[in-house]
């Protein structure tokens, strides 16, 4: 493997030039990592209508190839070949954008996940701080696609959204405090290398429940998927998108899911560490584990979503700022107090 | 040119121009994405210093929370930004003051900044752990202060606008859950063709 690589980068340098060469590299390596989760992205579509077909004892879709494989390159072709359509009295730039601020900040947090100790793009030591960030720019694609569209259902679907995602960012936000203070480091390598002993979930068990809850409302997905609302609000923020710039949406909220998942299963679930120290477990390769993780927790996403009615808007708010913040702040209270002790003992 | 270099103008040519774009653009919604911009490129010439926490944080509060904030009022309120735009003439005079006080005492500062242009970037050493060192130890105190009158203006804002609204229908989920069957649901017989 290193040998490959070594040829790859001598060659890359004799064609490109050194400081080309090391531009160059970055996007190869940038489009191995998107390549992947784009797909993953396109596949959770036919997923999600699978699962929730079987909850409801239907076949799902299974017209298009074997089992319905090939669903999600049809949805896509669809999508690629209708009419975008711009509404005449919107703001023509601000609309085009939106879509691309609501994909673009999901896939770029995908620059600091680590697959393994050494699989990751970005090594950076702030790698929590970093999602934290760059997460919190979501709500941008909403903000300026409802505004942008000038019609009274995107906007106030694009408000709920806004102060939805703001509210819900806090808590997410809180429920990885803890687990800095546990880890001491804000790397996401050595937040999965500390759960060699015990993953996270198990000390921090209420903080993962608030933390699974915080990023379904995050992703605006059901039963908080008020933003959309389809009975009142007519799809919300993006009623007026058509075509692919819809489907552009589509793609940064499960690009989003996807993320949080991985997240959720690297911060609590242990990340790539099997199970048990058991040595048939350790055979089978990290990577497997992570994916094993992050696939139940998208699969609890869309369980979610089959079992649940929508929340009301107030109860929704309510449970953000008068329960989920004062537990999370109450708990990291609690953890640095048991690190502190732990520090003195 | 190292790549750092590129980016570096990059960014500031990025920054400048988003600045001009906050008071030159028409919309004030325009406005409020360029100065969201400017954070952004901001934020990016803070990695290239390898102030890693400030860059984060700069995102988090000013993107993530004010700029929003800014947003959500501009869109909102129904202020007639013409008119206040050819106010903005006479504040010309005023601005440029405190432009100017601004640049000198800048390059004052820089001038009395010997040493090296590298500005205060050590190898090896965590920033992020620094900066929360620092924070809370040798400036505890007025962190603590700081962030007392934080509270007092929140607890300020809420308390100037919080007005209790008479005739709305609250939901009172203790009186809720404490309802039983007994006292919710009646069983009776009804005669047949008595009902209505």
């Amino acid at each position: 493997m290193a040998e490959i690589l070594k040829m790859v980068h001598e060659i890359g340098v004799g064609f490109f030039g050194a400081l080309l060469w090391s531009l160059v590299w970055v996007v190869i390596k940038v489009v191995l990592l998107l390549a992947p989760v784009l797909f993953i992205v396109t596949y959770i579509t036919l997923a999600e209508r699978k699962v929730i077909g079987a909850m409801q004892v239907r076949p799902g879709p299974n017209r298009v190839g074997f089992f319905g494989v090939l669903q999600p390159l049809a949805d896509a072709v669809k999508l690629i070949f209708k009419e975008t359509i711009l509404p005449v009295k919107a703001d023509k730039g601000l609309f085009i954008l939106a879509p691309l601020l609501t994909l673009v900040p999901a896939l770029l947090s995908w620059a600091v996940v680590p697959f393994s100790p050494e699989l990751i793009l970005a090594d950076v030591n702030v790698g929590v701080l970093y999602i934290l960030a760059i997460s919190s720019l979501g709500a941008y694609g909403i903000i300026v696609a409802g505004w942008a569209s000038n019609s009274r259902y995107a906007f106030l679907g694009c408000m709920r959204s806004v102060a939805q995602m703001v509210s819900y960012e806090v808590s997410m936000g809180f429920t990885l405090i803890p687990v800095i203070l546990i880890t001491g480091s804000l790397s996401l390598v050595d937040v999965v290398e500390q759960q060699k002993d015990w993953w996270n979930v198990i000390p921090l068990a209420p903080m993962f429940v608030i933390y699974f809850i915080s990023v379904v409302a995050e992703t605006n997905r059901s039963p908080f998927d008020l933003p959309e609302a389809e009975p009142e609000l007519v799809a919300g923020f993006f009623t007026e998108y058509s075509a692919m710039s819809s489907g552009l949406f589509f793609m940064g909220e499960y690009a989003n899911i996807v993320l949080v998942s991985f997240l959720g299963a690297l911060v609590f679930l242990g990340g790539w560490l099997p199970p048990m120290a058991n040595p048939i477990f350790s055979m089978v390769p990290g990577i497997v584990w992570l994916g094993l993780k992050a696939s139940f927790l998208m699969f609890v996403f869309l369980w979610i979503r089959a079992t649940f009615p929508r929340y009301r808007y107030d109860q929704l708010m309510r449970l953000g700022w008068k329960v989920f913040l004062p537990v999370s702040l109450f708990w990291i209270f609690l953890t640095g107090l048991v690190v502190q002790l732990g520090r003195w003992a | 040119m190292m790549v750092t270099d590129v980016f570096f103008y990059l960014f500031a040519t990025v920054t400048v121009l988003a600045a001009l774009g906050v008071v030159g653009a028409r919309n004030p919604v325009h406005s409020v994405l360029f100065l969201v911009l400017a954070f952004f490129s901001t934020a990016g010439l803070f990695v290239l210093l390898g102030a890693e926490f400030l860059a984060a944080i700069l995102v988090m509060v000013y993107m993530g929370a004010v700029a929003i904030l800014f947003l959500f009022v501009v869109m909102m309120l129904d202020v007639d930004f013409a008119r206040l735009r050819r106010e903005s003439v006479r504040y010309l005079p005023l601005g440029l003051t405190v432009g100017i006080v601004m640049l000198v005492e800048l390059a004052l500062m820089l001038g009395h900044h010997h040493g090296s242009s590298q500005g205060p970037v050590a190898e090896k050493v965590e920033n992020t752990l620094a900066i929360g060192q620092a924070l809370y130890t040798r400036y505890l105190y007025p962190f603590e202060v700081a962030s007392l009158i934080l509270l007092v203006a929140l607890i300020g804002a809420v308390a100037l606008t919080h007005r209790e609204r008479k005739r709305v229908h609250r939901q009172d989920i203790a009186n809720q859950l404490a309802r039983t069957k007994g006292d919710a649901v009646e069983l009776r017989k009804v005669a047949s063709g008595e009902g209505a």
